[in-house]
C-alpha cells in the first residue's frame, strides 16, 4: 500500500494539444524510475488512452463497473505488456456521463490512491462537467499547452478555475515546440508563453514526427524510442516531477550552424 | 513592449512584424478581457464616463482617448490613455474655470501693489 500518493491531473482545455499522449508517456516513464503508476482516462466521451497504450484489446471491465461494484478494481485495472508498474484504468461508456458526479471520481481515485505512488488523470478537452468531475479528484495539474493563441488562451481559462478550485502546484508543459519557428520569432517563445500564464515550467515537448508513428504502433515513445527528441523531454518531465534537477532544452540550441547564429541574433531584445 | 532586432528591421523596412508578436499583443488583449467578467458594453460604457470625467478637468481628444485592459502576469490593470490637447505654447490646455481665472487675476493685481 503506498502512501503519500500523487494525484495529478493532466489538462488543457483545448482539445487535441497532447494531453493523452502526455499522460501515456508520462506514466511510462514514472514507471520505468520504479514507482507504482496507474493512468485514470476521465475523457468518457472520447476515449483515447487505451489506444495510445496499446491496451485497447485487453479492456474487460472499465470505471463504470467498478462504480457500480459488479466488478472489483484490481479487475478492471489493465496492466501494461512491457511495464508492470503502470496500470490504465478504462474510461466507462460514454452514457456515465448522464450520471457521473464529482463524488464517483473521488470514489475512484481514493482506491486508486490505496495501491499506487502516481495517479495521472487524463482530463477531457473542455471546461464543463468533464473536467470538473475529474479536477475533484486532484490534489496538483498539469496543463499542457501549445504555442499558439487558442491553445493559450484555453489554458489561462483552465489555470483560472484550478486556481479557484485550489489545486496546487499547477505547472505547465509547453508541447510541441518547433525551435525554427520560434527563431524566426513566427511563432510564440517559451517566455511568451510563461510570461502570459504566470506558471512555472515543468517541461517543453520538441515537435517531433516520431509521437505519430508511436501512435500508430501503441508503444508510447517512452518506451522503445527513448532517443527520439520527443522522448527525451518526456524522459525528462517525468525525472522534474520527481523532483531532479534537469535543466531544460534551449530551444535555440537544437537548431545549430550560422542561419541558427544569425537567427539568435536576430531576436536579441533591443529595448 | 520589448523590441528585437528583428522587430526593429521590419520596422525600419515597413514590413508586417513577425507574427509572434501579435500573437503576444492580441493574447494579451484577449486574456484581459476573458479574465475580468466585463462585457465590452460595461467597458464602453466605463471608457465614455472615465472621458466625461477627464474632460472636466482638460481638454481631451475624445475620439483618440482608449480605456483598455492590460494584462501581466495574471494582473490585470485598467489603462487609461487620454492625449491631452495642448495651447500654441506647449502648456496642457486647461478649461477655463471662472471662479479659479478670478482668483488667478485677483493675486497678480496684489502683487502689483506690493511693487
Amino acid at each position: 500500500m503506498a502512501t503519500d500518493t500523487r494525484v495529478i491531473l493532466i489538462c488543457s482545455g483545448k482539445g487535441g494539444v497532447g494531453k493523452t499522449t502526455l499522460t501515456a508517456n508520462l506514466g511510462i516513464s514514472l514507471a520505468r524510475q520504479g514507482l507504482t503508476t496507474a493512468v485514470l482516462d476521465a475523457d468518457f466521451g472520447l476515449r483515447n488512452l487505451d489506444l495510445l497504450l496499446g491496451l485497447e484489446n485487453r479492456i474487460v471491465y472499465t470505471a463504470q463497473e467498478v462504480l457500480e461494484e459488479e466488478c472489483r478494481l484490481d479487475q478492471a485495472l489493465v496492466k501494461h505488456k512491457q511495464e508492470s508498474n503502470l496500470s490504465l484504468l478504462p474510461a466507462g461508456n460514454p452514457r456515465m456521463l448522464d450520471w457521473l458526479k464529482p463524488d464517483d471520481m473521488k470514489r475512484i481515485v481514493d482506491m486508486l490512491k490505496e495501491h499506487f505512488n502516481y495517479v495521472l488523470i487524463d482530463c477531457p478537452a473542455g471546461v464543463e462537467d468533464g473536467f470538473k468531475n475529474a479536477m475533484s479528484a486532484s490534489q496538483e495539474a498539469i496543463v499542457v499547452t501549445n504555442p499558439e493563441v487558442s491553445a493559450v488562451r484555453d489554458a489561462d481559462r483552465v489555470i483560472g478555475l484550478l486556481n479557484t478550485n485550489a489545486i496546487k502546484p499547477v505547472q505547465l508543459v509547453l508541447n510541441r515546440v518547433r525551435p525554427k519557428m520560434m527563431a524566426n520569432q513566427e511563432m510564440l517563445s517559451i517566455d511568451d508563453v510563461t510570461d502570459i500564464l504566470a506558471l512555472p515550467l515543468l517541461g517543453l515537448v520538441l515537435e517531433d514526427e516520431q509521437v505519430i508513428v508511436s501512435t500508430n504502433r501503441g508503444e508510447p515513445l517512452t518506451l522503445n524510442s527513448v532517443n527520439s527528441p520527443a522522448a527525451k523531454c518526456y524522459l525528462n518531465i517525468a525525472k522534474r516531477l520527481q523532483g531532479e534537477n534537469i535543466p531544460l532544452i534551449d530551444p535555440a540550441e537544437e537548431s545549430s550552424g550560422l542561419g541558427a547564429k544569425f537567427r539568435r541574433l536576430m531576436q536579441t531584445k533591443i529595448f | 513592449m520589448a523590441m528585437t532586432l528583428r522587430d526593429i528591421i521590419n520596422k525600419l523596412l515597413r514590413r508586417q512584424p513577425a507574427s509572434a508578436s501579435t500573437a503576444r499583443e492580441r493574447l494579451q488583449l484577449v486574456l484581459a478581457h476573458d479574465r475580468s467578467d466585463l462585457s465590452t458594453e460595461l467597458l464602453d460604457q466605463m471608457r465614455r464616463e472615465i472621458l466625461e470625467v477627464v474632460a472636466k478637468y482638460v481638454e481631451i481628444d475624445v475620439d483618440e482617448g482608449a480605456v483598455s485592459l492590460e494584462t501581466e502576469d495574471r494582473m490585470t490593470a485598467l489603462v487609461a490613455n487620454l492625449p491631452i490637447k495642448r495651447t500654441m505654447t506647449g502648456q496642457i490646455k486647461l478649461k477655463e474655470h471662472k471662479d479659479q481665472s478670478e482668483e488667478n487675476s485677483q493675486e497678480t493685481e496684489g502683487k502689483d501693489q506690493n511693487y
